[in-house]
C-alpha cells in the first residue's frame, strides 16, 4: 500500500554523516538506558516481574475473544461507548463520526501511537478539524511536521537550539532562546489555551482491564488528564493487545512500564477512567490493524506482549546511531523491525536486517519478547516473501555449495589467502565495503587446516 | 575424553593461530583433542542473510562430522550459539542433534564448566579489555549481561583473572555490540563501523593494551579498524593469551 521507503541502510548512512548528532543522539539514548539500569537493579525480583508480565500476556492472548467481551461489557455497563475498528480506515472514521456528531471544531490530543500508527492527524485535519498534540515532544514534532522518532521520546532527535528557533517561529518566544525551562513555561502557556478551547479530548490507552472496564493512561506532563477534564468529550484509542485480565495484574505492569521507559519508578501521572465523568462521555476505540494476525502467528505472536516502553529502542546499538526516523515507520527500533515487516513485509523489508543481533532488546524487554530472534528468522520471512535481492541469494547459495564440500572450500580458500596477499589493494579499497573503512586480515601462508595436518600426523579422526 | 575441535570457517583460513592456541591450551590440559577434517562452516552466515534453505544442509553435515565425540568445542560462542540455538529449525528433535546440543562448548565455558580449570601458571603484564562478544554473553550466558537483574558473573573474564600481572580495564559499556553482527558489517557499513569505533573508544579511554574476545570476527571487524586508524591496540583472541602469547607487532 504504501510506496517503498529508502532502505534503512541508505537513511542510517545519512544519520551517521553528522558524526557529532550521531554520537549526541547515542549518548541522550544511554543516558536513558542507564537511568534504567540504576532503577530496575535496585529491584530484586525483576527478572520474575518480567516473566510475571510475560505470562500475563501470553494468557489474555490465548484468551482474548473472551477478556475484549468482558471489557466490553463491563466497559457499557460503566457508562462508555466502545467501537471497533478493523483497521486504520475504520478507525479515523469512528473517531470522525463521534466528533462530527458532537459538532468538534478543536480536539487536544495526549501522546498516542495507536493515533499515529493511523494517521488520525492528517484525516481529521482534512476534515477541517483542528488537532493538537499536547505532549511536549509531540508538540515539536507536530510544529515541525514531522512525525515521532521514538515511542515514549518523539522530539529526541532535536537539539534545544533547533527547539528554541522553532519556538521562536509558532510560538513567538525570544530568538536565541535555548533554556529548556523557558521554552517549555512558553509551550506551556501555549498549550493552556488550547486546552481551554478544546472540544475534545482523545487520549491513547496504556492497559484496559477486562474485569473492571476501566483504562489506564500513564503519562508525566498530565496533558491527558487536562485533556479530558476541560472539554466533556473523550474518545481513548486502543489496540486490542492493551487489555490485561485483573486489577491485580496492573501492579506487575506500572512497576515494569516506566522503570524500563525513562528510568522512573513511576510515570507522575498513572490515571484510571472508569466510564465517563458526570455529564461527559466516553468513548473507547478498539483497534485491530493486524494483530488479531499477528495473534495467529505463533513465531511472532509474543510481539503483541509489547506495551510500548521504548526500552529496546534505548538500548539497541543500531537505533542510537541512526535514529528513529532511519526505519521509516510509526514505530521504529527493534520491536518495529518486528512489527512493520509482519504487516507489510515489501515496504519494510531492510528493518529485520538493520539489526547485529547484539540481543540487548531481548534482554532489555520488561515483557521479554525474543526480539533479537524474531529478527534473526524475519529475516528468512523476507526472502520467502521474495524481497532478498538476488545477488545475495545467489551469493549465499554459491557460498553454501563450498562449504558442502570440504576439499572445495581449502581450494578457494587458499587461492583467496594467496590472491589478498599479492595485492592486497585488491580488497583495501572503497570499492569494496568491508574495505572502506576497515582492513582486511593479513592472510596466513598456511590454513589451520594444512598446519593442523603437518603437526598432528598421528591423530586420526 | 575425545574432544571434537571445531575450527570456524574464517578462523581456519585467516587466522590459524587461534586454532593452534585453542588446541595447544586443551592439550595443556591433558584433553584428547582431534580436528575433523571435513569440517567447514556452521552454516550461520547464510542462516544470517536470510536463506536458512542453504544453511539446513551444512547443519546436517556439522551434526554428521561432530556426533561422535565426548564433547565439541570451538573457539567462537557466535558458531557455538549457532548450533545449541538455530539448529533446531533444521533438525528439530532429531537424537543425533539433542545429544551433539548439550556437548557443543564455547572454549571459556568448556574450561570452566568441564575441565573446573581454576589455576593458570601465566603471567601477561598487561591492560586487557574484555570485549564481552554478544552470542557469548546473550545466547550462551557465558555471562550476565547488563541488561539483567542478577549476580554478575563472566566466564572469560574468570578465567583472565587467573592470569598473573593482567589487569582488566574498566569501560564505560561494559557490553556493548562492537557492530560486527555477520552480513550486517556489509549492509549496514555505515553503523556497523560507527560502533565499532566507539567500542575503540571506549578501549582507548580505559587505556587498553590489549584487546581480547571470545569471537574472533567481533576482533577482526575491530583489528580492521585498527590498522586503517594505526591505533597503539594490540588484538589477541582470548586462546592466544590463555595458551601463553605474547602481543606482536
Amino acid at each position: 500500500m504504501n510506496q517503498t521507503p529508502q532502505p534503512h541502510a541508505v537513511k542510517s548512512q545519512a544519520f551517521v554523516e553528522n558524526s557529532d548528532k550521531a554520537h549526541w543522539h547515542d549518548e541522550a539514548l544511554w543516558f536513558i538506558r542507564e537511568k534504567r539500569d540504576k532503577q530496575v537493579h535496585g529491584i530484586p525480583e525483576w527478572e520474575r516481574l518480567r516473566e510475571t508480565a510475560s505470562q500475563i500476556k501470553g494468557h489474555t492472548l490465548s484468551k482474548l475473544d473472551t477478556y475484549l467481551i468482558a471489557f466490553e461489557e463491563k466497559a457499557t455497563a460503566l457508562g462508555a461507548h466502545v467501537h471497533w475498528a478493523k483497521d486504520g480506515r475504520e478507525h479515523n472514521q469512528i473517531v470522525y463520526d463521534i466528533l462530527r456528531k458532537h459538532q468538534v471544531q478543536r480536539v487536544v490530543k495526549s501522546k498516542s501511537m495507536l493515533t499515529e500508527e493511523c494517521h488520525l492527524n492528517p484525516f481529521l485535519e482534512k476534515h477541517g478539524i483542528e488537532v493538537v498534540d499536547t505532549d511536549l515532544g509531540e508538540r515539536i514534532v507536530q510544529l515541525r511536521q514531522e512525525t515521532p522518532s521514538h515511542i515514549v521520546l518523539p522530539a529526541i532527535h532535536i537539539k534545544k537550539e533547533e527547539v528554541g528557533a522553532l519556538f521562536h517561529e509558532h510560538l513567538g518566544t525570544e530568538i536565541g532562546a535555548t533554556d529548556p525551562k523557558y521554552l517549555t513555561e512558553a509551550a506551556r502557556h501555549h498549550l493552556r489555551e488550547k486546552f481551554m478551547d478544546a472540544d475534545a479530548g482523545i487520549t491513547g490507552v496504556n492497559f484496559a482491564i477486562a474485569e473492571t472496564g476501566g483504562i489506564v493512561v500513564c503519562t508525566n506532563e498530565g496533558n491527558a488528564d487536562l485533556g479530558v477534564s476541560l472539554p466533556k468529550l473523550h474518545i481513548a484509542c486502543m489496540g486490542l493487545e492493551k487489555l490485561i485480565p485483573h486489577v491485580k495484574d496492573l501492579s506487575v505492569f506500572t512497576r515494569l512500564l516506566a522503570r524500563s521507559a525513562t528510568g522512573q519508578p513511576i510515570t507522575t501521572y498513572t490515571s484510571h477512567f472508569h466510564g465517563p465523568r458526570d455529564g461527559g462521555e466516553l468513548h473507547i476505540v478498539l483497534l485491530d490493524n493486524g494483530r488479531t494476525a499477528l495473534r495467529q502467528n505463533e513465531t511472532y505472536s509474543e510481539a503483541l506482549n509489547c506495551i510500548r516502553c521504548g526500552a529496546c529502542m534505548n538500548t539497541c546499538p543500531v537505533y542510537r546511531r541512526s535514529g528513529g526516523h532511519s526505519y521509516s515507520a510509526t514505530v521504529p527500533g527493534p520491536i518495529g523491525s518486528v512489527l512493520n515487516p509482519m504487516q507489510d513485509a515489501a515496504t519494510y523489508q531492510s528493518l529485520p536486517f538493520a539489526c547485529s543481533l547484539c540481543g540487548s532488546c531481548t534482554d532489555v524487554c520488561p515483557v521479554k519478547i525474543p526480539l533479537h530472534h524474531q529478527l534473526l528468522t524475519l529475516r528468512n520471512h523476507i526472502r520467502l516473501k521474495g524481497h532478498l535481492a538476488w545477488s545475495k541469494k545467489i551469493a549465499m547459495a554459491l557460498t553454501a555449495r563450498v562449504l558442502g564440500r570440504p576439499l572445495l572450500f581449502r581450494f578457494f580458500g587458499a587461492i583467496a589467502r594467496r590472491g589478498m596477499s599479492v595485492w592486497p589493494g585488491l580488497l583495501n579499497n572503497r570499492f569494496n565495503t568491508w574495505g572502506k573503512q576497515r582492513d582486511l586480515p593479513e592472510p596466513p601462508a598456511a590454513s589451520f587446516a594444512s598446519w593442523y595436518k603437518k603437526n598432528r600426523k598421528d591423530k586420526k579422526v | 575424553m575425545v574432544v571434537g575441535l571445531f575450527i570456524p570457517c574464517y578462523v581456519d583460513q585467516f587466522y590459524p593461530d587461534v586454532g593452534i592456541a585453542t588446541l595447544e591450551l586443551l592439550e595443556h590440559f591433558n584433553v584428547d583433542v582431534v580436528f575433523p577434517e571435513a569440517q567447514t562452516c556452521c552454516g550461520q552466515p547464510m542462516a544470517n542473510a536470510g536463506c536458512t534453505d542453504d544453511a539446513g544442509p551444512l547443519a546436517h553435515r556439522f551434526v554428521q562430522i561432530f556426533k561422535s565425540y565426548d564433547y565439541i568445542v570451538a573457539p567462537s560462542g557466535s558458531c557455538v550459539a549457532m548450533v545449541r540455538h538455530h539448529y533446531d529449525s533444521y533438525l528439530g528433535t532429531h537424537p543425533d542433534f539433542l545429544s551433539l546440543k548439550s556437548k557443543t562448548y564455547e572454549l571459556c565455558e568448556f574450561m570452566v564448566d568441564v575441565l573446573k580449570v581454576d589455576a593458570l601458571d601465566l603471567s601477561f603484564p598487561y591492560r586487557v579489555g574484555l570485549h564481552e562478544s554478544c552470542h557469548g554473553l546473550r545466547e550462551l550466558r557465558m555471562g550476565q549481561s547488563s541488561e539483567i537483574v542478577g549476580p554478575t558473573f563472566s566466564k572469560s573474564r574468570q578465567l583472565l583473572e587467573l592470569i598473573g600481572g593482567l589487569e582488566i580495564t574498566a569501560l564505560k559499556r561494559p557490553d556493548e555490540c562492537c557492530g560486527f553482527g555477520g552480513t550486517f558489517a556489509v549492509n549496514e557499513e555505515a553503523i556497523s563501523c560507527m560502533m565499532g569505533l566507539d567500542r575503540l573508544a571506549d578501549h582507548e579511554q580505559a587505556g587498553t593494551q590489549v584487546l581480547t574476545a571470545t569471537d574472533m570476527s567481533c576482533l577482526m571487524h575491530l583489528s580492521g579498524l585498527i590498522k586503517r586508524q594505526k591505533k597503539p591496540v594490540h588484538v589477541m583472541h582470548i586462546a592466544q593469551i590463555l595458551a601463553g602469547r605474547i602481543p606482536s607487532e
